[in-house]
């Protein structure tokens, strides 16, 4: 299976170090979810991969060769910075973008009528892009995208400024793409919707990846923590062992959190054998009606993984 | 959820390079060009403009002609006493250019009256060897000439007859008599019809160049404004964007100036404005087509260049200014000097300086002074300048034209990689 390489970028805009040393892959068929604070790099990267931007160092590659014109031709590219000719009819905008990544006349007429169709703007196809509304707008972008049958998907915010029912549509089109073998890597803020939608996420955080993986991946490296429901943590979270690496991070009235902070020190129990020192601590001090694990959301992950100090001060 | 089933074909990893006939490289930069095409075309501005100057070269034609036919004649009348005078009227009129008609009236009353209602330009009365002129005004200086000589031919051919020879004699001796003249620098002769095809050849070209290489700004602007180039680079090279957009307005504009050469140069032939003319209306055209291709190409790469600089359609103005300029000031120079002067050492000077040729050697070549071989190297001057100017065009165009925001200055443009 064809796999897309991203492979130790790095991009610096004068001082500004915008990419270091930024990898990962999207393989076949895998939805891909690229998140980061505004200005992380996310839109440089699929700039770069769409050789629009050249990188300082590193490659980009598709099924193990570097992406070249002729391999770009085939990638859906929906920029950050929306852009279509905003005085041409959607229909002649879509079959002349569909030709210009050579599809023949007719290709390009069955593959307009075919996503106006499914997006739902089909009755909007005779006229100017200027004078539809903003989401439908970029209903016709993402038709931009799709409409010469790419078999690699980079998009760039697709969700931002869709309507609740348009982010179902464009969903379900991701993931029809990714069920057909597409690799399709896109960005987004809404990380209900990644979490939903992604078999992984990568999250970067000033140019650098630095989480990466399926999201029970990221749960399971993630500081485990329990929640317990019982005696106040007061009567009972003195006695966990110091220098056990657990810690109270939050406590309200009888509902308490206990985290299990391997970072800043090893700690010698293992996640298990902590969970049982937690119970059988807040056991001691009266009745537990209730202790689990806390689930973390992908907000919570990125959270975290976002307000860590970097290790390396921005150059 | 409504997706499609269709089967999609999956080309995936196993196809070879080149299937399902990837675009090459000439047939994109025709599908950009066919796109700026069928978009200028159909735009209004574009029809009307061009109507409205087919037009004003047509109207302008037809008023031209009548204005020839109501002054062409200066109309004499001759009273009987007179009347002899007709023929060597006719003669020295002939004889110094000047077209008259002769035409009887009864008695000097009635060449007074004539004179007085307009129905003649100017009347002789009185004795035939001492006659008057009657006219409305005044003579015009043309018309003094030739009745001076009329009247001298008269006192000439009776002291002739005094002294007993034959009059008819002594003024065929006298016309037999002329100049043999010898120019060691010939001043080319100009014409009428000349010098009107020497203006309309430098306006339309300054009208249609003007506005077809600001075309080429705004549609690079545009693309740029509304981030479509960027969608547009991923799939297409910079250079191919910018030859496509520069074709395809030049095809628009080629054909607009073609429809306006076409009609008026079909309107004077027609009409037959220029058949007393030495100008070479063919040549005329053809130069002017020729010289619209060559300025449009170089005006167009460097509006083009310039335009992609800024991100907004406000700052085309000022970035572009300084091309602009190199329009105005040889097409000022051309359209105010040469028709008068077309020999002045500046005209000739910017009949061949690339990026001015094409505003000013139109005029020369419609006024009938430059040798086709002149034109011709003027046309090599500017055409060897091109390839450098697509080679600069190209790269300050394909390092500016993603960086949207403020003004990219062009030195960072040239330099970047």
């Amino acid at each position: 299976m064809p796999t897309l390489e991203i492979d130790h970028l790095d991009k610096a805009y004068g001082t500004v170090q915008a990419l270091r040393d930024m990898t990962f892959d999207v393989g076949s068929g895998e939805i891909f979810g690229f998140v980061g604070s505004n200005g992380a790099g996310k839109t440089t990267t699929m700039r770069i991969a769409l050789g629009v931007l050249a990188p300082d160092s590193g490659q980009v590659r598709w099924d193990g060769s570097p992406v070249d014109l002729e391999v770009r031709r085939r990638i859906g590219y929906m920029p950050e910075e929306r852009g279509l000719y905003p005085r041409m009819r959607v229909d002649q905008q879509l079959v002349y973008l569909a030709r210009l990544h050579g599809k023949t006349p007719a290709e390009a007429k069955d593959a307009m009528e075919r996503w106006t169709e499914i997006l739902g703007v089909a009755h909007r196809r005779t006229d100017e892009v200027q004078k539809l509304s903003l989401g439908n707008q970029q209903r016709v972008q993402l038709a931009a995208a799709l409409v010469h049958d790419p078999e690699i998907l980079v998009l760039d915010e697709p969700f931002s400024g869709l309507d609740p029912v348009a982010v179902d549509v464009m969903s379900g089109v991701l993931r029809e793409r990714a069920a057909s073998g597409v690799p399709v890597l896109f960005s987004s803020h809404q990380l209900d919707l990644v979490e939903r939608l992604c078999d992984r996420v990568g999250i970067i955080k000033d140019g650098r990846m630095v989480a990466e993986g399926a999201i029970d991946e990221l749960r399971a490296a993630a500081r485990p923590q329990w929640f317990v429901d019982g005696t106040p943590a007061s009567a009972w979270a003195p006695s966990l062992a110091s220098g056990s690496g657990l810690r109270v991070v939050s406590s309200d009235g009888p509902r308490t959190v206990v985290e299990l902070d391997g970072a800043s020190a090893p700690s010698p129990l293992s996640p298990d054998d902590a969970a049982q020192a937690v119970l059988q601590a807040a056991l001691a001090a009266g009745a537990v009606r209730s202790f689990t694990p806390v689930r973390h959301s992908l907000v919570e992950l990125y959270r975290d993984v976002v307000s860590a100090p970097t290790e390396e001060p921005a150059a | 959820m409504s997706t499609t089933t269709s089967p999609q074909p999956t080309r995936r990893g196993t196809r070879a390079p080149g299937d399902d006939a990837p675009a090459s490289a000439w047939s994109t930069v025709r599908m950009v060009a066919g796109r700026e095409l069928t978009t200028r075309l159909r735009s209004r501005a574009y029809v009307v403009t061009t109507l409205v100057m087919f037009v004003a070269v047509v109207v302008g034609g037809v008023v031209l002609h009548l204005a020839q036919g109501s002054s062409s004649a200066t109309v004499v009348g001759l009273t009987p006493q007179t009347a002899s005078l007709a023929q060597p009227l006719e003669a020295s009129a002939k004889a110094a250019g000047e077209d008259v008609e002769v035409e009887q009236v009864a008695d000097d009353a009635a060449a007074k009256k004539g004179v007085e209602d307009g129905t003649l330009d100017a009347a002789l009365t009185g004795d035939p060897a001492s006659f008057t002129v009657v006219v409305k005004k005044e003579l015009d200086t043309t018309g003094t000439a030739v009745l001076t000589s009329l009247r001298q031919q008269a006192a000439l051919a009776s002291a002739v007859q005094k002294l007993g020879g034959d009059p008819a004699q002594v003024s065929q001796q006298l016309s037999s008599a002329t100049l043999d003249v010898t120019a060691l620098e010939p001043q080319p002769t100009r014409d009428g019809a000349q010098i009107v095809a020497g203006y309309v050849a430098g306006i339309l070209l300054f009208i249609t160049l003007q506005t077809c290489a600001q075309l080429v700004a705004q549609g690079v602007v545009e693309e740029k404004s509304s981030r479509v180039v960027e969608l547009l680079l991923a799939t297409v090279r910079p250079w191919q964007l910018m030859a496509g957009k520069v074709l395809g307005i030049g095809v628009v504009g080629l054909i607009q100036v073609a429809v306006v050469v076409l009609g008026g140069a079909g309107t004077a032939a027609v009409l037959g404005l220029v058949d007393a003319s030495d100008i070479d209306l063919g040549a005329t055209a053809a130069w002017s087509l020729v010289w619209f291709v060559v300025g449009f190409v170089m005006y167009s790469l460097a509006l083009a260049a310039l335009a992609a600089l800024v991100s907004r359609q406000e700052d085309i103005g000022s970035v572009t200014a300084p091309v602009v300029m190199l329009m105005i000031v040889p097409y000022v120079i051309g359209i105010s000097i040469a028709p008068w002067n077309p020999d002045s050492p500046i005209v000739q000077w910017l009949s061949y300086i690339p990026f001015c040729a094409p505003l000013v050697m139109p005029i020369r070549i419609a006024l009938g002074t430059v040798e086709t071989w002149q034109a011709v190297v003027s046309v090599l001057i500017s055409l060897a300048l091109v390839p450098a100017l697509v080679w600069l065009a190209g790269r300050v165009y394909a390092n500016a034209v993603l960086r949207t925001g403020a003004r990219v200055k062009l030195r960072d443009a040239l330099r970047a990689a």
